[in-house]
């Protein structure tokens, strides 16, 4: 098998992964969850800091820039809108 | 790849995969998201093995400087965003942020398509188009939810022929797409390519109701991830396929969830503008009877002798940032023997989960809000039902009316209660535009006024009672 092969497997598994994982989640945690995988997605960091590194000309480095600064808002924005709806959810005492 | 570089994205995939199986859980929740953090930042310090300039050097001082500042914006941008936004703005914030990730994953792509050679593989070429695609969709559609959930746009934007026209684009975007694959890898069509998909973001959204938004915007949310996975198929990055894959799927099943949540297919929210409910049948829907109105003192009466209440929160309630007063109110009512519960509609507020959001800020305990299915079989040994600012949810022409247009909704069953005493600013229709029967029922006594006014009343009156 190769490596692009074994890339797809992940993929797949992946997906049926996302499924099991929120199958049984209370009404009263969906926008938390939906706002924390939001979050997640802000992975997309990763590949703004990448292309921006390899980047040549002006355009690219501009359009770079933006995709690093577009990724770190949803990564660092995400995390917090998150924990913060999050830390209001309280037992009573 | 070095080894420590791909067991750092190993440990940071088994983070997220944590973090959201964390998630799910209230007690768990707050950690859950954490976990996830922490995953992001590990992976962040594990990329920086695999920079590098521009074919094959080193990275430059001024480069890795101007990737710092990017970040630094970025997170300047985004705290704020996150700590100054009201809790009732917060699923606007999360289209947003989302939008912002669809637009970074575009802006890779794009970069990406840029180093295409002949040699190039098809499925990197195809990897790449289907982010730019997907990621400039969720852009513009999510900056187009943003603004619908802020109410610029009162009604859902029709016109003639949408759905063909919106396809015929789709389609086009597809031609274009399957010219670039085939090996014309010109910028100009890249460019106008993104052209192509922002223009089909913004048409997918605007014929859709803000009641809808919700829906829209977790799904525009699993497009991101779905972008992010197909970046990281070309930029050959597993981390960001896990990731992104995860949020893709467990996005779906979320936004097929909430769409049960209020009958409805997901096809038909994405292409039947609901909110443009016929007129006609609207009208049709009205219902005769008279109004029964009633004096904050009778309602402080009928609470304070009660020995259940439920109070059904919604929408309006969190407009008329009234959390707080409830919360004092149920407090006064308990000091008096009052069992006090609230009963949450699935999709109370403007996202499924909001309401919950909204009160928890008002520290009321979470084991006091019961779900809609776990309340309804108890309604009818339920004393007094309060009703703040909520309207489709309780209309009882969802379950008895066959000609309304949200017939087959689930609601909370509020007329079921001994009395219902439904706190409402007017008698303005709710989000479907439609008239709700419950309001001439022969138990129901309608508040008029501010929500906040009207329970700093209530709450005067039980504490003097």
């Amino acid at each position: 098998m190769n490596a692009d092969m074994l890339i797809f497997f992940i993929f797949v598994l992946s997906i049926f992964l996302g499924f099991e994982l929120i199958s049984k989640v209370p009404s009263m945690l969906h926008t938390p969850l939906m706002s924390g995988t939001n979050a997640i997605h802000g992975i997309i960091l990763l590949g703004g800091i990448l292309v921006l590194a390899s980047a040549e000309g002006f355009i690219q480095h501009v359009a770079g820039f933006l995709a690093v600064v577009l990724g770190s808002a949803n990564v660092f924005g995400g995390f917090m809108v998150t924990d913060r709806m999050l830390q209001m959810f309280k037992r009573k005492k | 790849m070095s080894t420590l570089t791909s067991i750092a994205f190993l440990i940071a995939s088994v983070l997220f995969i944590l973090g959201i199986k964390l998630l799910a859980s209230p007690k768990t929740a707050r950690q859950g998201n954490l976990v996830a953090a922490l995953g992001m930042l590990i992976a962040l310090f594990a990329v920086l093995p695999l920079l590098h300039g521009p074919h094959g050097t080193s990275v430059s001082f001024w480069k890795l400087l101007l990737i710092l500042v990017g970040i630094v914006i970025g997170l300047i941008v985004g705290a704020a965003g996150a700590y100054r936004v009201k809790m009732t703005g917060m699923p606007q914030m999360v289209a947003l942020f989302n939008g912002a990730g669809g637009g970074a994953a575009a802006l890779v792509a794009a970069i990406e398509f840029a180093h295409v050679t002949r040699a190039s593989s098809t499925m990197f070429v195809v990897s790449m188009l289907c982010a730019a695609l997907i990621g400039a969709v969720s852009l513009s559609g999510s900056i187009i939810a943003y603004f619908k959930l802020e109410g610029h746009f009162d009604k859902p934007v029709t016109y003639p022929a949408q759905q063909v026209m919106n396809g015929l684009l789709f389609v086009m975007s597809l031609l274009l797409g399957l010219a670039m694959a085939a090996g014309s890898h010109s910028m100009v069509l890249m460019v106008l390519f993104l052209v192509l998909a922002l223009a089909l973001g913004v048409l997918m959204v605007l014929p859709i109701g803000g009641a809808d938004m919700p829906v829209v915007v977790s799904l525009l949310n699993s497009f991101t991830g779905l972008a992010v996975a197909a970046d990281g198929f070309a930029i050959e990055n597993i981390a960001m396929i896990i990731a992104g894959t995860l949020v893709g799927s467990s996005g779906t099943l979320l936004t097929l969830t909430m769409c049960k949540a209020m009958n409805r297919p997901v096809t038909n929210v994405l292409f039947s503008a609901f909110g443009k409910v016929d007129a006609a049948a609207a009208d049709a829907a009205a219902v005769s009877g008279s109004v029964r109105s009633v004096q904050a003192d009778e309602a402080a009466m009928l609470l304070g002798v009660a020995a259940r209440v439920v109070i059904v929160p919604g929408y309006g309630l969190a407009v008329a940032q009234a959390q707080h007063q409830v919360r004092q109110l149920a407090d006064e009512l308990a000091k008096k023997g009052v069992e006090v519960s609230y009963a949450i509609h699935p999709v109370a507020g403007r996202m499924p989960g909001h309401m919950n959001v909204l009160l928890a800020e008002a520290d009321v305990p979470y084991d006091q809000l019961i779900e809609m299915e776990a309340i309804n079989p108890e309604m009818d040994r339920v004393d007094v039902c309060l009703v703040i600012g909520a309207n489709d949810v309780v209309n009882p022409a969802a379950r008895e009316d066959k000609s309304s247009p949200i017939y087959g909704m689930p609601i909370i069953e509020a007329e079921k209660a001994g009395t219902v005493i439904v706190m409402k600013r007017s008698m303005g229709k709710g989000f479907a535009g439609i008239e709700n029967a419950l309001f001439l029922r022969d138990n129901c006594r309608m508040l008029f006024g501010d929500a906040k006014t009207s329970l700093q009343e209530l709450v005067t009156l039980v504490k003097a009672g």
